[in-house]
């Protein structure tokens, strides 16, 4: 009997410690996958991936946030991405971590969502997408004002945007020196966002 | 032991791997890609590859929710059993109706914009078009479809008179768009083009909720709240005005008002025009305007102008060499403009809207000697020189109210149904003569847009319309097409019947008139990207029941509808944002083969405001290094012809005629914008300087008759050029923007 009840409880154990194995693991493995991407249908596997198992999941916002990066990734590559559609799957994948828990992190996707859409058409969507763009960075700093990835999509934005309008080398050197200084005493839990740090000291030394 | 290793060994076994694979296509059996497949509530899934295939596996067992699904299609959901052996499920996914992807009707509509789907120009392109001195009129003359007719106002759209385009503010008729005509030279707009976030030009084939216009309507959509509070000012030769704009804190309505004064004395002492000015054009106006958000997320929008304008001129007297014929007009005019728009529940929406305007003009017409005295002439001895002496009092009164009601269908298809009534009061004094009438215009439509398919969308329309003072009611049926054949390309048809009523001057002497009749045909192709528009469109359009005059006797004639004509043709446009880097131009060119038996016209004749081609190349460039924008415009057209008609045995018939030689006006405008880009800028500042005909080309635009019939004279611009320049200020706003939106 003792035994039997044993045995149960070791099998429920295994069970749920397999469970949360099974997600650590899943979840390691897609962002390995996501990693490695190198085409859109990549990109789209690794967040079908993900939503799969943030559907399966119910209260963990982190796959979401995955999937959205790895479609906002697939933006970034992928000229011939309808944005607008793409930017609203981003959104609707936003919508369902934000239902979960609201952070900075999932400002960064929608940063970029938007910043996405604002590039297809810069001169009739600045106002409206870049808008949105700058109020997703804004929304952010003020839940973390501490996360780097804020800083480096933030001068980003003004990278690209030319001198004459406020923008270019000299006005985001600033803002990416922020960011890499906030990247070096970043720790990153497990599974949590671990990326930008080297992207941020690249577009530090293009300002030089 | 041995059992919890047999029990730890049978859950390892229970999880033997089953395969799910297949095929995802849509309902043409295209292959989908980029499909996401999974087992409800579990890990499990796939994405298609490009051939729409897919395969995976997984350990669950028993009944669970197979489901797919792929951006821009509907959402497949299957329960299946998972058993021992693999299972193979190919899907049929649906294509979701989507505003953004479904075709649009395009024949016959330029929609100009910021937010409109499929707009060819945005706002800012009006004001940015060299030549249009942010006149809408003048920059919508660069599409095709537009005649360039320089001597009267109005839009002449494909073989159709000024008088056949009307204009509509926020869904309501504006009765008198321009300033009051004066003879030989065309006037402007009165309605800047800041005041409006989107722009329709039609040139056929128009929405049921429009009626009484035969050749076009042109749709002017009012903007909202404005983004921020803000003062303004206009410094110019030629103009000075102030206003404002106050938006409430809460961002729920804000108001508005401005001022503005044009005198162009100190500019015509500069620049000399042929006319001999005795009173120098002055125009003041003022607008105000409040806007309300309501708790819905509705509009309540309330624009009202006023304007004062006066001017007189004197030019050589036609029928002698020593006599001056002098000219003076007066002007009032009050427009006013009340709509709400309104989400309503379960789908509904509803656009109720107001207007009521009043204009009138003082005319003195008369003969003068050398010394700038009036001159009398016996009658009926020298009837035609009496003829040209004369006071005229015009009053228009416009009082109108319009509902329309849109009801979302099944998907992204639409029904919409409304009414509108217009009470219009015409009182007119001849010398001593009063004339007036009044008619109670009303009309049902109703319209439905309907979406078969993302690739195929029909509109169906019928209008129901009944005039008192003609006492008759007509049916105006409108359809229109759309089938996407590409991506980015697509055909659209047009048909629909248009009635109008005949106009003031002659519902003055006789009411005893019918309705005048086009009907448009029209088939288009469009290829539209992000950065390029091509169009092309082909139409014919038959006009029925013209207005025509038959002499009676000195100048007095009756009236009738025997009048008829046709217009055909074929029109190009092509705009290109990226083939040039920083470099925007687009290129318009129309071909016209029309003919008209109207008013005076004895037989079928090509009228005088028709060119067989007209072109026109529009250019724009900002350098951003310098904060500058530089733009050109070049108008081409063909002669239009012009005639004499004289009267014999109480007929018309062409005493002379020809062709006026070819029209070009190449223009030139500049802004500088130094606080571009400049963030958070309190003050921005616009210079803006503009030239037209920079190569001096003398144009006629047609030739007036002696009443023998022996001289013709040129009709010709005032003034071989036109120049402006103007400082535009602002406080509060950031308008750099605008500039950015527009040059980035």
């Amino acid at each position: 009997m003792k035994k039997t009840i044993l045995a149960f409880a070791l099998l429920v154990a295994i069970t749920a410690n397999a469970q949360n194995e099974k997600y650590v693991t899943v979840m390691q493995k897609n962002i390995v996958l996501m990693d490695s991407a190198k085409s859109t249908q990549d990109f789209q596997s690794a967040a079908n991936a993900f939503e799969r198992v943030g559907d399966a999941e119910k209260t963990q916002w982190l796959p979401y946030y995955y999937a959205g990066l790895a479609l906002a990734r697939a933006g970034w590559i992928d000229k011939n991405l309808d944005k607008d559609a793409n930017s609203a799957k981003i959104n609707a994948l936003c919508d369902k971590a934000e239902a979960i828990e609201k952070n900075a992190e999932i400002c960064t996707i929608r940063n970029m969502a938007a910043t996405q859409q604002m590039l297809v058409d810069p001169q009739t969507r600045w106002q409206t997408y870049g808008q949105s763009a700058s109020a997703a960075l804004e929304e952010g700093i003020k839940l973390d004002p501490n996360n780097p990835r804020l800083y480096y999509l933030q001068g980003m934005n003004v990278f690209g945007t030319p001198e004459a309008y406020g923008g270019g080398k000299k006005n985001a050197k600033p803002i990416f020196e922020k960011a890499v200084e906030l990247f070096k005493s970043f720790q990153a839990k497990p599974l949590y966002p671990n990326w930008g740090q080297n992207e941020a000291a690249r577009m530090l030394a293009q300002c030089q | 032991m041995l059992a919890i290793l047999m029990l730890v060994g049978v859950y390892y076994k229970l999880s033997a791997q089953i395969i799910i694979s297949g095929k995802i296509k849509d309902t043409k059996g295209h292959p989908v890609a980029g499909a996401s497949i999974s087992l409800k509530s579990t890990y499990d899934g796939a994405t298609s590859d490009s051939a729409g295939a897919y395969y995976f596996s997984t350990n669950e067992k028993g009944e669970q929710v197979f489901a797919v699904t792929c951006v821009g299609y509907n959402a497949f959901e299957q329960k299946i059993a998972i058993g021992k052996d693999p299972i193979k499920i190919d899907v049929s996914v649906k294509e979701q109706l989507s505003e953004l992807k479904a075709v649009t009707i395009t024949a016959g509509t330029f929609a100009a914009g910021d937010s409109k789907r499929g707009a060819v120009l945005s706002s800012l392109d009006v004001a940015t078009t060299a030549g249009s001195n942010a006149d809408i009129t003048a920059a919508l003359k660069t599409l095709p479809g537009a005649q360039q007719v320089g001597e009267q106002e109005g839009l002449f759209v494909r073989g159709g008179a000024g008088y056949e385009a009307k204009q509509y503010i926020d869904g309501t008729l504006v009765n008198n768009p321009y300033y009051s005509s004066v003879p030989d030279i065309a006037q402007r707009g009165r309605f800047s083009p800041f005041l409006f976030k989107g722009t329709v030009f039609s040139t056929g084939g128009y929405s049921a909720l429009y009626g009484q216009a035969l050749s076009s309507v042109v749709l002017l959509e009012s903007i909202d709240l404005p983004e921020k509070s803000e003062i303004d000012a206009t410094i110019s030769p030629l103009v000075i005005g102030a206003g404002t704009q106050q938006l409430a804190k809460d961002k729920k309505y804000s108001w508005g008002a401005s001022y503005n004064y044009v005198n162009v004395g100190p500019y015509f002492s500069l620049v000399k025009q042929t006319p001999d000015y005795f009173k120098l054009p002055q125009f003041h106006s003022g607008d105000a305007n409040f806007r309300i958000k309501t708790k819905n997320g509705g509009m309540i929008k309330y624009y009202t102008t006023f304007s004062y304008s006066q001017l007189g001129l004197r030019r050589p007297d036609i029928d002698s060499a020593y006599y001056k014929n002098a000219f003076g007009l007066t002007n009032h005019n009050w427009y006013n403009n009340l709509s709400w728009r309104e989400h309503l529940s379960n789908g509904w929406k509803m656009n109720l809207a107001a207007g009521y305007s009043t204009n009138n003009d003082d005319i003195l017409q008369q003969v003068q000697g050398q010394n700038n005295k009036p001159l009398q002439f016996d009658y009926p001895a020298a009837w035609w020189m009496q003829a040209k002496n004369f006071t005229l009092t015009n009053r228009q009164d416009l009082s109108q109210v319009k509902a329309v009601f849109e009801k979302k269908l099944g998907g992204i298809s639409y029904l919409r149904f409304g009414s509108e009534y217009q009470y219009a009061y015409n009182s007119t004094l001849f010398n001593d003569t009063l004339h007036k009438f009044s008619d109670n215009y009303m009309a049902l439509f109703a319209e439905s847009d309907i979406y078969i398919t993302n690739e195929l969308a029909a509109q169906l329309g019928l209008r129901f319309e009944n005039s008192s003072i003609l006492g008759k009611a007509d049916l105006a049926p409108r359809v229109s097409l759309a089938y996407k054949t590409g991506e980015h390309a697509q055909i659209s048809a047009a048909y629909g019947i248009f009635y109008q009523k005949p106009e003031n001057a002659q519902l003055m002497y006789t009411t005893n008139l019918g309705y005048t009749k086009a009907a448009h045909y029209i088939i288009n192709y469009q290829k539209m990207t992000r950065d390029q528009v091509l169009r092309i469109e082909a139409y014919y359009k038959k006009y029925d029941n013209l207005v025509e005059m038959a002499p009676l006797s000195y100048n007095y004639y009756s009236y009738n509808n025997n009048g008829d004509g046709y217009a055909k043709g074929v029109e190009l446009f092509w705009r290109d944002k990226k083939t040039f880097k920083n470099f925007d131009y687009w290129i318009s060119y129309s071909y016209l083969d029309t003919k008209r038996q109207f008013l005076n016209y004895p037989m079928q004749l090509m009228p005088t405001f028709a060119a067989k081609h007209t072109a026109s190349i529009v250019a724009k460039r900002f350098f951003t290094d310098i904060k500058m924008g530089a733009n050109l415009t070049y108008s081409f057209a063909t002669g239009r012809p012009y005639y004499n008609f004289m009267i014999d045995n109480a007929k018309f018939f062409i005493a002379d005629q020809g062709m006026t030689k070819d029209y070009h006006s190449l223009n030139f405008s500049a802004e500088y914008v130094p606080s571009v880009g400049k963030k958070n800028a309190r003050t921005f500042v616009v210079l803006f300087a503009s030239v037209t005909n920079l190569l001096g080309y003398n144009p006629v635009y047609g030739y007036n008759y002696s009443y023998s019939g022996l001289v013709k004279q040129p009709i010709e611009p005032p003034a071989k050029r036109f120049y402006f320049i103007g400082c535009f200020l602002s406080w509060g706003v950031d308008r750099s923007q605008d500039a950015i939106n527009n040059n980035l």
